[in-house]
Order: C-alpha cells, then structure tokens, then sequence
C-alpha cells in the first residue's frame, strides 16, 4: 500500500554559527536572528530522510514537508534541502526561532496538514522529530497526531520496517537507555523520529528543478501560521561551551587521555 | 500527487535562458539589476527563449554550503552599491555602518623580528625619538586615492546574504547553494553552458555569466581555452586573512572606526582594522606574492599583528568569533581576461576588476555586475543573442565608459615597485596615486618570484639551523613555517584559548569547515616526480587551513580542513596543483 508521508520540520540557526541570545521586543530571540544563516532542523532531517527511503521501497508514495518558518528563509533553505529528494511543500510564514509555544506550534501544523486537498488519513503516516533543534520540548508530534485523531504514536524512532503483511514495525527509544519494538498493522500513524540510521542524501541538482517549480508558487501563497503564545521566559542563554587549549608535545597517548579524565571529572 | 521514482533521478540537461557561477558581490550586483528589470517590465514581461511562455529563466550556482559564507571585511567606498541602493538601509544589515573615522597608521616593530630596510629601521628610530606612543604612528593625512571616510563597512557575508534574500523573493532567479559548477560546456569555441560537479548534469543557457572568484574552475577553464588579451598575465595575489573579534568591554572605539596599517609583521603586509557596530570588530591582513619568503604563515603573521601594540590596546581581553581567509586576484586591470565571447561574460574579481591602489574590490565587483545586467536586457529587449559582438558593445563598453575602466588604469601600475623592493614599492603606489597614473615606476622585465628558504634567510637563520628545522618537521609532519618564525626571532605565541588560538582551533571556533565525507578531494597533486623534487613546498606554508601537509614526497591533502582559498594553486612555481570544484569550505556568515 502506497503512503502518504507528511514530515513536519522546520528551519533552525545553523548551530555551527555564532550564536547569542538577547531579548527583542517580541521576547527572546538570536542576535541577528534574520540574518544567520538557517537549516532544515537536523532531527526532521532524519525524518525527512527515513520517509525518502521508504517512499523509495514503497512506489506511489508520497512525501509532503510541513514547515512553519519566515518564508524568506524557508525559501533559502529549500534550495539546498530540495536537492535531496523529491516532495512537495506545504508552507507557512511564521517565526522560526524556537521561543514559541508548542501548543500553538502544534494546532497550525495540524491545521495545515488537514487542509492537505487529497490527503487520505488511512495512508498516512506523520514523521517528524522527536525534538527540535531550537527547542527540545519533545510535545509537538503527539499534539499534532492528537488534534489529528491519530492515537498510534510512536516517539524517539530509531528504526522502521515494514513487514510482508505491511504492518510497521518500529523499534523506539524507551527510559533507561533501552529500546521497545512495538507492531503497528497499518497507517495512521505517528513517528517522531530520534536519529534514524540514513544519511543526508547527496544533491541532485534535476530533483531540486524539479522540486522547485511547485515549491516558488507555494511558497509565493504561504499563509501566515497564526501563533499565539502566553509564555514568558525568565532568561534565556546558549548552553555553556568551555574551551580550554593546551599545547602539548612528546606526551604519550595514557598520559593525554588521563589528563582528559581528571580534567571532565573537575 | 506525483509518485515518487524509485531510483535515482536520471541525469539529463537542464535548460536555462542564463546560468551564474558563483553568488559573490559581483553576481549579486547582476541578480539584484536583472530581477528588477525583468519585473519592471510591468504587463509585457520579457519571455524565455529556453521556456517560451515563462518569465526568463535564471539560475545560480554557487559552491558554498549558504550564499552567506563569503570572506572578506569590507571597507568600501560604495559608489556602485550605492548607486543600486541609493538609500541603502545600513539598519538592516548586520555588521554594516558607516565610516565614521578613518587613519593610515605606520606601525613600527615592537619585537625585533620583523625584515625591514635599513631606511625603515632609520624611520622607526626617528619616530621613537619623537615619542610616537604604542609603536604605532598616525599619518597626518589619508591620500585621497585611500580613503574610504564617505562609504561603509560591512560583512561581506551579511551583505550577500540581504541582496541574496531580495534577489530570491523576487521570484525572477534561483540561487543553488551547495552547487559547485565543474567546467564551463564549450561547444565549437562558444559557451553553451555548464557542467555541474557531482552528477555531471550539463546546464545549457544562452549566457552563462561567471562570477567565481579568483581560483573558479570555470573562469581558470576558459582562460586556459580562450587564452588571455595580448600583455596580459596573472601574477599579483595575495592571502587575505582576518578575525572578526568580539572586543573587550573596555575597548572605546566608536563603531565605524577604520585603521589602514603598513609596516608590520613583515614591510611588504598591510593590514586593517574595521569596528562594526556591536563591539566587534574585522581585523586582518595581506600577505602579497611579492613577500619573497617561501614560508608565507599568514595566520602567524595575523597572530603577531594583532599583538602589535597600537592594535592590543583595543584587543587585548577579545574573543575570536570567526576566521576566514581567501586569496585574492590583485593584477587588476593587468590580469583582465577576455570580458565576454559567444554566450558568456565575466565579472567581479575575476575579470580582473580589483584596485589594488584603492585597496577596493567589492564595489568594483559589483559595478561590473550591474553593468553586465544592464547590457543583458538591452540584448533581450532587443531580441538579440548573447553573441560575443552583443556583449561587447553593451557589456564591454559600458564599463570602458565607467570609473572602474578609468581608475583601474591609473592602478595598472601603481605596484610596480614592489617588484623591486618594499620602500620603491610605496614610493611608486604613492607616485601613481597622486599623480593619477601620469607617473609611476616601470615594472622590472622579470616578476619577483619566492626566494629558496636559505637564501631568504640568510644572515637570520643558518643553513644548518634550516637542515634540522626540515628534519624534526618532516618527522613530525607539520610545516616548517612556525619553527621558522621561531628561528628567526618571532617570539612564540602565549595563547590566551579566547583570542590567540592555535591554528586548528581557529578553524573549529570561527571558520567551522565543512566538506562532505563523500567527495573527492579538490585539491590533486599532478605529477608526483615534480613534487618530490620540489625544494621548498610552498604550498604546504601557505595553505591557509593546514590542510596541506608533509607527505611521503608529495604533501598530503585533508579535504575536511581546506578553506578552499586556492592560496595552494597561485604558490606552485612548478604550476604541478590542480583545484577542482568542490562543495564544502568555510562555514562562517560572520566574515
């Protein structure tokens, strides 16, 4: 049975910039935050990827990209991301910074994805990531699945199979660092992805043409995503990086790595 | 809802009506000047030849991960930015503001190290004796030909990024980052398109306008087959290298501050030091061709001039945000290739159009982009093709009509002189500057070439000193251009883990390089006998990324370090390098 995919991911500060909070007039946000440089979010990456491959092994699937960004950047970014494999997008113009509410977040997604013309709920299947790189609140998959009457969820995926009856079989991250395999008999489903196993496809510059001529008109339209929010934050900082150099020479390779040990155990 | 294929995309031209290489100044200036033409064509848009029924179909490519990771700080007068955006809203883009004071400093040798001529050793004296405090001393006047008091400083990065973003929402040209372009597609001595790297997909276009830099595959590819204008030649580059520096809380500069500097680490560098609003400041330098030294370290170079006292008293508690460095084309209007042929044009840096008396490039890169635009939609209104004969009347002669043809004359020979030596060299800059061109001192018959490591140290360092100094290196297998410094008086770097960081550290905390694991590498060794045979390796000390290293006889290249500055290809005397196109490179919006 074909699947309609639907990835929900959107655009995050390139982590490799630099990054510095401050507070704007609209509540807490990146120095610049406009102008730094975005990517597709790395955990819907591997959504975006394992829903590739599966569409790939699975003929007459199809894969749609639900994002919510400034379109600008949504734009940007969907040039490279585009190059990757082929999907249509389905875009909304709004923030993209992480501080927003994941309640709201999850009721525009969801409303998006319903005013999808076609969409058949009993092929679908809902990935995303499990997290986002903006903010790891963890919520925003099942709110969606939810307000969409999905009840099969499945949450920090590591692995999907699809067996010769078609049912899913998903191997999930549970506590304590061990994993569940749980037997899901057909779509509709929800998958929020923790790493997946694939890497990020090579571009293909024909795929990404092709991509874009739906993708320009579609995001020329894209709607204003209507997000309310009525959190406040206390502060706001970067995880703190410590970066100590030190320049050795002739030290033998014990010596280094206990060095290393004493120094993480301070 | 289309299916989607099971395999891999079939690779099959692609039809264009006008394809770029390379998202740079130049390229933007193109884009921003075409896209608004095309849209002012309000109710008889022009058509596509390639797609009849749609608006003209562009594309971009360029090779970097995001069009906002370009290298250079910019001080710029910005005439032809200024001419686009007339009220170019400074606000909006991060990093940029206005020159608010500007100073041509002679910075003298605070450790002892640095190879100046006795006249500059003298000078240096003079002005101790006249008290001149920090080592550093202000010239009273900035020559005209300098200055930049009326224009502004940006990020080039930043900058690229806005016109990019605008470009983009027009809706009127794609621009494909993480797209390296292989080669251009000649097709019985025209220009048919291009090749992209990766996949091989060929790009057919009526035009295909090059903008990719000084090391561009494609540009480097059509000079090799059309050959170069009669007299002349690509000789003069340099190695930019800079930091964007967070500054400490006590530094008072005012954002909009701008410090030229000559005289150190070594006579033949000059530096800058730009202050952009936020407390951060651009500061680097240029390590010109003509240095002789065949150990050419610009990062420790970098590192010992930001430890020059007139600039520590502003930096001295700062953070390194970013790095970045690039080589840059500084043959100017001497190194201009042919501008355009049947289907494609060039433009920016290498087409030759960087002042090297001025000290200017991005606004020169970006006339010749607008100019390029200009003459495009006078061809398409006209319902003409992109021949050769076309370009060069609208093209071409346009921007012999322009400042840039005019200014880029009286620099042709402003750096005569430092073929014949540092002190003739600022002598004749300054003579051709002032005097428009009229006069200037004539460029010796043979260019000045990298001197062998034991001539040029001679005197400082001795042959046998040198002889060990290549053992423990080739044993260690790092360069020799620290070890060098050291035997030459440099006195080591106290790293500080914020500010002065080892080299590698410099490439994790502000350059960031990325290159994807699965491509070849970009830079290839072409003969080995030549390398193993080679003297001094060059390319090994000037590689701005360590990413070149002591092999077993030829060096060893490391893709995941390589800035791709292309300082590697312009250094080979034995021209034995080939720099293939290639994603990946430096990572940083900042710069």
């Amino acid at each position: 049975m074909p699947y309609q995919i639907i990835v929900c991911g959107g655009l995050a500060p390139d982590p490799l910039q630099t990054l510095e909070p401050v507070t704007t007039p609209a509540g807490p946000g990146l120095k610049n935050e406009l102008m730094l440089p975005a990517v597709f979010d790395p955990w819907a990456g591997h959504a975006l990827y394992e829903a590739a491959n599966l569409a790939k092994n699975v003929p007459g699937s199809v894969i749609k990209v639900v994002s919510i960004a400034p379109k600008a950047k949504l734009q940007q970014v969907m040039m490279t991301v585009a190059q990757k494999l082929p999907f249509e997008l389905v875009p909304l113009d709004g923030p993209g910074g992480g501080f927003t509410d994941s309640a709201s977040v999850a009721t525009a997604l969801a409303d998006a994805i319903a005013a999808i013309p076609g969409l058949d709920k009993s092929q679908m299947l809902l990935f995303g990531g499990w997290e986002s790189a903006t903010r790891g609140a963890g919520v925003v998959m099942q709110m969606v699945g939810e307000k969409l009457g999905i009840t099969e969820q499945f949450l920090a995926v590591d692995e999907l199979k699809v067996d010769e009856s078609g049912a899913l079989i998903i191997k999930e991250r549970v506590e304590g660092g061990r994993h569940q395999v749980s037997k899901c008999a057909a779509p509709p489903a929800v998958l929020a992805w923790a790493t997946g196993n694939l890497p990020e496809p090579s571009n293909h510059p024909q795929t990404g043409m092709a991509n874009m001529r739906a993708m320009m008109p579609a995001l020329q339209k894209a709607k204003a995503a209507a997000l309310t929010s009525t959190l406040s934050y206390a502060s706001v900082a970067l995880p703190a990086v410590t970066r100590q150099t030190k320049i050795v020479k002739d030290v033998p390779a014990a010596q280094i790595a206990q060095e290393l040990a004493d120094w993480i155990k301070q | 809802m289309n299916p989607l294929p099971s395999d891999e995309p079939e690779v099959k031209p692609l039809d264009a009506d006008i394809v770029c290489v390379g998202y740079g100044p130049a390229t933007a200036g193109f884009l921003t000047t075409l896209t608004r033409g095309l849209q002012e064509e309000s109710g008889q848009a022009l058509e596509s030849r390639a797609m009849p029924g749609l608006p003209p179909q562009v594309l971009c490519y360029e090779r970097a991960d995001d069009i906002a990771f370009g290298v250079s700080g910019v001080v710029t007068r910005g005439r032809a930015i200024r001419a686009t955006f007339p009220e170019l809203p400074l606000e909006e883009i991060p990093m940029a503001t206005r020159v608010s004071d500007e100073k041509l400093v002679y910075l003298l040798d605070p450790v002892g190290a640095s190879r100046r001529p006795a006249l500059m050793q003298l000078a240096d004296k003079v002005l101790q004796a006249f008290g001149v405090k920090q080592s550093g001393w202000e010239l009273p006047y900035c020559p005209d030909f300098l200055h930049k008091r009326d224009g502004f400083i940006l990020s080039l990065g930043q900058f690229n990024q806005w016109t990019g973003q605008q470009v983009m929402m027009s809706g009127l040209a794609q621009i494909w980052p993480s797209t390296p372009v292989s080669e251009a597609l000649i097709e019985n001595d025209k220009v048919a398109g291009v090749v992209l790297a990766g996949d091989g997909t060929e790009v057919r276009a009526e035009l295909t306008v090059v903008g990719d830099g000084p090391v561009g595959p494609v540009g480097r590819r059509l000079d090799e087959v059309m050959g170069m204008p009669a007299g002349h030649a690509r000789d003069e580059w340099a190695v930019g290298m800079k930091m964007v520096v967070e500054l400490p809380e006590s530094c008072t500069l005012p954002e909009g501050t701008v410090f030229h500097t000559i005289g150190y680490p070594e006579p033949e560098i000059f530096g800058f030091f730009y202050v952009h609003p936020g407390r951060v400041a651009s500061v680097g330098i240029f390590v010109p061709s003509w240095l002789e030294t065949p150990a050419r370290t610009a990062y420790r170079y970098l590192q010992h001039f930001v430890q020059h006292p007139y600039l520590w008293q502003h930096l001295e508690g700062g953070r390194m945000r970013s790095w970045g460095a690039k080589s840059l084309l500084e043959s100017g209007r001497r190194g201009e290739p042919h501008l355009c042929g049947d289907g494609y044009a060039r433009i920016g840096e290498g087409s030759g159009s960087t002042n090297v008396l001025t000290g200017s490039g991005v606004d020169e890169a970006w006339l010749t982009g607008t100019q390029l635009a200009e003459a495009v939609l006078e061809i398409y209104r006209a319902g003409l093709p992109f021949s050769q004969e076309n370009l060069k009347t609208r093209y071409e002669a346009r921007r012999r009509r322009s400042w840039l043809e005019e200014e880029s004359i009286i620099a042709e020979r402003a750096r005569n002189g430092f073929q014949r030596g540092v002190l003739t060299g600022f002598i004749g800059m300054g003579l051709a500057g002032l005097t428009k061109g009229r006069v200037y001192v004539p460029r010796p018959v043979e260019d000045k070439k990298a001197a062998r490591l034991e001539d040029f140290y001679v005197g400082r360092v001795s042959h046998s000193q040198i002889e060990k100094i290549r053992e423990r290196c080739a044993r260690d297998g790092k360069p020799l251009h620290d070890a060098l410094m050291d035997a030459a008086g440099w006195p080591p770097i106290q790293f500080d883990g914020q500010l002065l960081v080892s080299h590698q550290d410099a490439l994790l905390m502000g350059g960031k390089v990325q290159a994807p694991s699965d491509t070849p590498d970009h830079v290839v060794f072409l003969e080995p006998d030549v390398c193993i045979a080679c003297h001094d390796k060059i390319c090994i000390e000037i590689c701005s990324g360590e990413a070149i290293h002591p092999g077993s006889g030829v060096p060893a290249f490391d893709h995941e370090k390589c800035v791709h500055c292309g300082a590697c290809l312009w250094n080979c005397p034995l021209e034995n390098i080939e720099f293939c196109a290639a994603p990946g490179g430096l990572h940083s919006a900042e710069n």
